[in-house]
Order: C-alpha cells, then structure tokens, then sequence
C-alpha cells in the first residue's frame, strides 16, 4: 500500500543529510504513529514525500499502491491519493475556503480522468462533511486559514482530507497548539475517515493524541531513521521514560 | 532504485522553461481576419486629418476642431516621465486610417455586415446578434443562472461595424451609436461636450487623437433615465502598422444612471502598434457612471517582441452636486500601458472610485494609476490598485490625489498592493498627494508582497497545477478588484488573470 525504501535526503541549500535510510510500510486501512525527538527528521519525512521544495533525495523510492511517488509532481502525488495535513496550515488571502477546496477537489478528478462536480454537487457534500467536524457556513466563505484559530485551521486540514478522500494520511503534528477539547475533535474526524482501506501516518510528539487516535503499530524515529517499532505500548514506554532510555537501548 | 537529483527544483524548471516557450502561442486572440482593407496612406499630416474627416461625412467645424488639434500637435513633444522604456515611435509609419472595403457604404443593419466581421466577433466571443447573454456565475454556489442583455458597438480598426439593441435603447431615450454617426445625428451634443473633459491641448497622445481619430463610442443617457441595459464597445486591432484612435464620449443627464464596459484584443505580430484613444465621461447631479475595461490587447513575446502600445487618456468630470463614477480596470494585455483613468469632483459630494488590476508578465511595462481631483465640498474618492508583476516585467502604480482649498471635508483611501512572481519583475508604487484644507483628509497604504512558496506548496499538495495555484493567489490578491467588476466581465477577468499569467512561475 504505502511504503518508504531506504529513504535518504538531503537539504537542497546545504549539504546536511536528514533523512538517513528510512524504512516504513504501511498496510491498507492500518493506522501508524511516528514519534521521535525533535531534529529527528519526522516533518522531513512528510514533505519530501510530498514533494516541497528545497530537499534532494540521495536515495529511496516512496510508493504508493506500487508508483514512485517521487517521480511525481507535488499534485500529481496528491490525485494519485496522497495527503499532508500541514501542522502550520497557509493562510491564502482573498481566497474563498470553498473556492479552494472545490478548485482542489476538481483539479484532483480532472487529473485522474474523473467528471468534475457541479457547484451543486460539490456543495451538498461540502455541506456535509463541514457539519461532521463543526464547521460553520461563515468558516467556508472565509479566506482560506486567515483569521482562523489554531483549532479552526486544524479542524479545515481534516474536512480537506474529507473531501479528497485520499488513500494515504500523513498527520504532521496536527495535535499541536490544541487543547484538549479541539484535539479530541480533529480526532473524531480523523477516526471517521477511517474505513478500512484509507492508512494514516500520524506525526506525534505526544501520546495524548493516540488515546483517541488509536494506532495498529509504533514507530520510533531518530536521527533520519527508524530506530524501532512496536505496537501502542511503545508510546507509552516513551510517555513514561522518554527518548534517551529507548535510544540508548537500540544503540 | 529511482534517485532524483533534486524533487522539485529541476523538475519545476524545465516545465516553466517550456510553459514560457508557449506562452506567446496562448493568447487566444492573436489571429488575423484576412479582409480586403481600404487605407489612408501613411504617416500623418494635414492632408490625412482633412481625409478622415472627409471618410466619415464629418461637418467643416468638426474638421476645423481636428486642424487646431493637428496643428498643436506638432509643436508638442512625448512625455517621457512614465517608467517605461521603448524605442522611438516613426509617426510618419503608421496608417491612421484603415477600414474594411465593405464598411464603404455603410451597413443599414447588422444583416448587411460582412460575414467575415460578424465571423471575427464571433470568434472573439462577442457575438453581434441581440439575444440576451447567458452568464452563469459561481458566487457562493448557488446564484441562479440568469440571461441578461448587453448592447454591443463593434469597433474594427478604424470605423464601428455596429452597434446592437439600437432601437430598445432609443425606446428609453438612450443614444447609443459609434462617435461617426453621432456627429452626423447628434451634432448639437457632440459640439456641446466633445472635449470638454479632454481639451484637444490636454497631452500629446489625447491631441494626437484629436486630430485623427476615426471612430469610437458615444453615449447620451437623458435626465433621470436608467439605462435599461449594459452597453459595451469592443475594440478589435486587425490591420497591420495601423494605429488605433478612438473616441468615446458618455454624458449621463441629471440622475441618469450607466453601465459601460469595453474589451479589447489585437493579432499577434512581430511590429508595435499604437493605441491612442481619449474617453470622456460627463456626470451631471445625481447622475451615475460605472466604467469597467478588460484590456486584453496583444502583449507581445516572451522576448518583448511585439504588441500594442496603449497610451491612453481617460477621464471623467462629476459636474453636478452627488454625482458618481467608478472606473474598474483589468489590464493584462499590451507591451507598454501608459494611462490614468481619472475623476474630477467638482460638484458638491461627488464622488469617485478607481479599482484597478494590472499585470505585466514577461516584458510587458505598465505605468498606470489614477487622479483624483477634489474641487467641490465633501468630496470622497477611493483607490485600489493591485500590481502584479511576473516574468522580467516592470509594473508603476503613479496616482495623484489633489484636494484643493475649496475642497472641505474630503475624503480619500488609496490602497496600493504589489504582488510579485519571481525575482526579476519590478514593481514601483509613485503616489502624488496634496491636500489645501485642513478639514479633509487622505490616507494611503501600500505593500508589496510575493507568491511564496508555502502557499504554493500547499495548493500543489491539495491537487493543483502550478499555474492553476498561481492563478488562485492571484485571483484573491486581486479579489477586491474583481469583485467591482460586472458579472460576466468579472468570471471573464479570472480567467485573463490565469491567461496571462501562464509560464510565470519557476
């Protein structure tokens, strides 16, 4: 379904590998969590599978359902199923909330050979999707993340995920800035999406959110690698010691 | 394995380089109409004024008015102040007048127009047949479809082909008919206003076009008459080295009320062409003007080669107490855009608003903006201009804002924004303000900002294109403007907006 290969990356400006020989795989419908000190290369994981700017790949192939994502442009990976739920969404002013996703949505059917939606269309399911993670009316017409709280543009990340219904979720610390209410929240929603065949990779520093988020299998990630795996009680070794004790441990 | 050397950088390149290859191929209107063609010879003189005046049956003070003109013309010089560079214009090389052979005798009806004019609009989009325009827009989602009816002039190089919906207008008293006709038909209201806002003195260019132009538009909305529709000129470049002078004149009675929009496109070819047009608008008590132009003319190459000139002088005088205009531009076409479409308040609370959108992409130069000029009490004016620079273009914003002594209790809000794609684009912000009073007030604001790559980043993760994403920032940078814009015109401007942006990222 979802795997990562021997995944090694560099930053395109200065000559500093970060991503050091990742390996992953992730089965359909299966839910991952990825924690990891900071530096540790998790977010790096998620844009250079992604395609942002400003990394070079020295090795490794990201596949999804077979195809080498990075062969691919950013929204060419996007239709072919793939998803980041940003954890500093971008503010695009003047732009409408539903003009975006419904310019997203269709670029996405067009590219796959799909019809696009009519605006009706699009609105009788934006409509409903937006009620599922209490989104108002007002949140939809406003520009795209400006003006929006740290729970409002998480909450938007997670109806964009809802309507391209992709095959792959990477989560990059969307629990950050959250208090708890607006956590649980963004994790109904995400526990919504889940269906059996959709994967997620949740980015985490904190166990909190895989209470609600509950993950099939544990990854612990540092300095560019995985370091090791293991099921949910891996985050709570981590919860209770630390990274240093499981660090020293591999070493 | 697969090992990239680099994920989006040299990918990004090479698809820009080839986007920017294409992009003079992707101005849909770059054809030429094949037609046989009556010219002036050319160059410019005394005996060539007495020629136009002549093509179009004009009376002697009219050729007088064009010989005082022609005559101060040449002991004038170019402004050269604008921000913008291109070689010497030979004046002496252009034909000032060129009209299709079947235009001759003039068309009694649109049924007698060559097919092969009618087939041009047609192909332009503006189909010269009077049934209502079908426009459905996408606000929120669910704004109904609705037919609406738009008149037409059609203006082929020199001379109006023809106007539509003539006779419902004269139903509600409205005269509308190309500037030709009206100094034939209406030559008590030509002679009263025509220059009257544009004195033949004003500028080279707008002296120049005194004494030559050929055709244009005019309007006449009588006292408290609603005009019962939208009126639109479309200006179409088809003959080679020729010039393009027109004239339009709209005057809105006591408590008239208007709706005007203009477009305009030309063949793509390797030589400049000039465009030289004056309008003037007159705004009596109570009476409304709105002004909306999508100025699509061709904007040369990649390498800058080509493309119209468009110098252009535009304005407007709130005669009467409460009077109102609204000037709304969208300029994304031709190679050098020199123009300041611009308000006189003179009556009492009169007021006016200039929305502008500008691109230049590639090597196009635009040094646009506006005047304000506050001579009645209370006055208020608004400005909003959003400059979009990309390629190695080069966009001014020059806008002067005057309230004079008299002016107490004015009001002005000029907001300046830049936006600029890449870095080797250009973007200048020139305000001029002077206030004489101490009652009234101006403010201004400006800023200058660039697509970044965050943003970009994240429309390309959610499934868009490159240029489709640049097109969607840039459609909420210029929102504001859009939104002054009539329907049709503003769904048409958001797909211009993407048009002329296209191989500008990278």
């Amino acid at each position: 379904m979802f795997e990562i290969k021997n995944l090694k990356a560099s930053l395109a400006d200065e000559d500093k590998q970060i991503l050091k020989g990742m390996n992953l795989k992730i089965g359909a419908g299966e839910v991952h969590a990825i924690m990891g000190p900071n530096g540790s290369g998790k977010s790096t994981m998620s844009y250079v599978a992604s395609g942002k700017g400003g990394y070079v790949v020295d090795e490794g192939e990201v596949l999804l359902d077979g195809a080498n994502l990075l062969d691919m442009e950013p929204d060419e990976r996007a239709a072919a199923g793939l998803f980041l739920a940003f954890q500093y969404p971008v503010e695009i002013p003047g732009v409408g909330n539903m003009t975006f996703l419904r310019t997203a949505v269709n670029a996405q059917r067009k590219m796959r050979g799909e019809d696009e939606l009519n605006a009706a269309q699009f609105l009788k399911i934006v409509r409903e999707k937006a009620k599922a993670l209490k989104i108002d009316a007002d949140m939809l017409k406003r520009p795209v993340n400006v003006g929006f709280s740290g729970g409002e543009k998480k909450r938007n990340e997670i109806l964009q995920m809802a309507m391209l219904e992709p095959k792959v979720c990477i989560l990059d610390e969307t629990d950050s800035g959250l208090d708890v209410d607006a956590m649980k929240l963004v994790a109904e929603g995400v526990n919504a999406l889940r269906d059996g065949k959709r994967s997620f990779l949740v980015i985490t520093h904190y166990q909190r959110l895989l209470d609600h988020i509950v993950p099939d299998v544990v990854h612990i990630m540092a300095d560019g690698k995985i370091i090791k795996s293991g099921g949910p009680e891996l985050a709570l070794e981590v919860e209770n010691n630390g990274y240093e004790g499981l660090m020293n441990e591999v070493v | 394995m697969s090992t990239q050397e680099s994920i989006a950088k040299d990918g990004v390149d090479a698809e820009t380089v080839d986007a920017v290859k294409t992009v003079g191929e992707k101005y849909k209107y770059g054809f030429a109409t094949d037609i046989e063609m009556e010219y002036a010879p050319k160059g410019v003189n005394e005996d060539i004024v007495r020629l136009i005046s002549s093509k179009n049956e004009e009376p002697e003070w009219m050729l007088e008015w064009r010989l005082d003109a022609f005559r101060r013309w040449e002991k004038m010089t170019e402004p050269k102040w604008a921000m913008v560079n291109y070689p010497e214009i030979d004046f002496q090389d252009i034909y000032y007048y060129a009209r299709p052979k079947s235009m001759i005798e003039k068309p009694k009806s649109l049924d007698d127009v060559d097919p092969k004019l009618l087939e041009t609009y047609k192909k332009l989009g503006i189909p010269l047949s009077e049934q209502a325009i079908l426009a459905g827009v996408e606000g929120a989602g669910d704004t109904p479809v609705e037919g609406r009816k738009v008149a037409v002039d059609a203006v082929f190089d020199s001379v109006s082909v023809g106007t539509t919906f003539k006779k419902e207008l004269a139903a509600a008293g409205v005269i509308f008919c190309s500037i030709s006709e009206a100094i034939k038909d209406h030559p008590e209201l030509v002679k009263k206003y025509l220059g009257t806002v544009v004195p033949p003195t004003d500028n080279y260019y707008a002296t120049l076009n005194s004494a030559v132009f050929s055709d244009g538009s005019f309007v006449y909305i009588p006292e408290g008459v609603k005009c019962p529709m939208e009126l639109s000129t479309y200006f179409r470049i088809n003959a080679e080295n020729t010039g393009q002078f027109e004239r339009t004149l709209i005057i809105a009675e006591k408590g008239a009320q208007v709706s005007y929009l203009e477009g305009c496109t030309a063949p793509m070819r390797d030589e400049n062409q000039l465009h030289a047009a004056v309008v003037e608008l007159i705004i009596q008590e109570d009476a409304d003007i709105k002004y909306s132009t999508v100025q699509n003319w061709y904007p040369g190459d990649e390498n800058g080669v080509g493309g119209i000139y468009n110098f252009v002088t535009k304005r407007a005088d709130c005669r009467g107490d409460r009077a109102k205009v609204m000037w709304t531009q969208v300029e994304t076409g031709s190679a050098v855009t020199w123009k300041y479409p611009s308000c006189i308040l003179r009556g009492d609370d009169s007021q006016g608003e200039f929305y502008s959108i500008a691109i230049t992409n590639n090597m196009q130069q635009a040094d646009t903006g506006t005047k304000m000029i506050h001579l009645g009490k209370r006055t208020k004016s608004r400005i909003v201009s959003k400059g979009i620079s990309a390629g190695k273009a080069q966009n001014t914003y020059r806008g002067l804002v005057s309230i004079h002594p008299k002016a107490v209790n004015s009001r002005n809000y000029t907001q300046c924004d830049s936006l600029l794609i890449g870095d080797k684009c250009g973007a200048h912000t020139v305000p001029y303000m002077e206030c004489r009073n101490n009652s009234s007030r101006i403010e201004h604001e400006a800023t200058t900002s660039k697509v970044d790559d965050e943003q970009l980043f994240y429309c390309r993760q959610r499934g868009m294109g490159e240029e489709e994403a640049v097109a969607l920032i840039v459609n909420g940078f210029a929102k504001e403007v859009l939104q002054s814009l009539p329907m049709e015109f503003a769904m048409e401007a958001q797909k211009l907006v993407a048009i002329s942006l296209e191989g500008s990222v990278g």
